[in-house]
């Protein structure tokens, strides 16, 4: 399993801006080891942010995203105490999920 | 005995079976956005347009792209889309000069703005693209030229 994600929801008015750290390696498939072969690609495909368990965004990324994606989105309505959860699947099968309180 | 007729029967049933409990998830997946993995591997913006399906993108004032005019290290370059317009299905990040053009494709609801940021990998300088994929079809883009010091996806 992977580490934990950061997760950070500010309530500012009528908005939630939501920030999260994924720990991820994000590995493109295009470098080389030091013995010349191809380390192979191993990255987060899709995202999933809810709000109060409602699905607010999904993503789709590339291996183009860096080590450790930073996402940032602003979700409508939302106030402290409610729920964020933010998860990801890479493309190796794995995923994770962590909540955060809006704030 | 088991004649020609039972074994065709069989058979349709298996594949009816199969069908059931094997074609349902993928429409099921496919639904919910199952990966676009031609679309990730579009080599450029004509063959990722292509792969999505949409119409010829437009360029216009309405959609924001954020980033640096330089870029220190390419493997890390702050990039944001955003536009102002309603009915916002879909928001792209593109790099023009990567070996994949899209890094990073959003799907939004009515429940968020339109309006992300993320961070992604540069090889060399190029134009990045915010595309914005509207309810009708439409793709509206800017772009801004990102100059890098230091390719990310080197060794």
């Amino acid at each position: 399993m992977a580490d934990p994600m950061r997760i950070r929801a500010q309530a500012a008015g009528d908005k939630t801006t939501v920030r999260v750290l994924m720990g991820h390696e994000m590995e493109t498939g295009q470098r080389k080891d030091s013995s010349g072969k191809l380390i192979p690609a191993w990255y987060i495909q899709q995202v999933t942010a809810q709000l109060n368990g409602k699905t607010v965004m999904t993503a789709q990324w590339g291996p183009a995203v860096s080590k450790n994606p930073f996402l940032q989105f602003v979700v409508k309505g939302g106030k402290a105490g409610d729920k964020v959860t933010v998860m990801w699947e890479d493309n190796k099968g794995d995923k994770r999920s962590d909540d955060a309180t809006v704030s | 005995m088991q004649t020609r007729r039972d074994v065709l029967f069989h058979s349709a049933q298996v594949a009816a079976l199969l069908a059931a409990a094997g074609m349902l998830p993928t429409l099921a997946r496919a639904q919910a956005g199952a990966y676009n993995t031609a679309a990730f591997e579009a080599k450029t913006v004509a063959d990722l347009v292509k792969a999505l399906g949409a119409s010829a993108p437009v360029e216009s004032k309405d959609v924001t792209v954020t980033g640096p005019d330089i870029a220190e290290n390419g493997a890390v370059v702050p990039v944001g889309a955003s536009t102002s317009l309603p009915g916002v299905k879909r928001l792209l990040i593109l790099v023009e000069k990567n070996p994949a053009v899209m890094a990073a494709m959003f799907e939004l609801t009515d429940a968020v703005e339109a309006n992300v940021a993320t961070r992604v990998k540069m090889g060399q300088s190029s134009n990045v693209y915010a595309v914005a994929m509207m309810a009708d079809g439409k793709m509206l883009f800017a772009q801004k030229e990102v100059k890098v010091t230091l390719g990310g996806c080197g060794g």
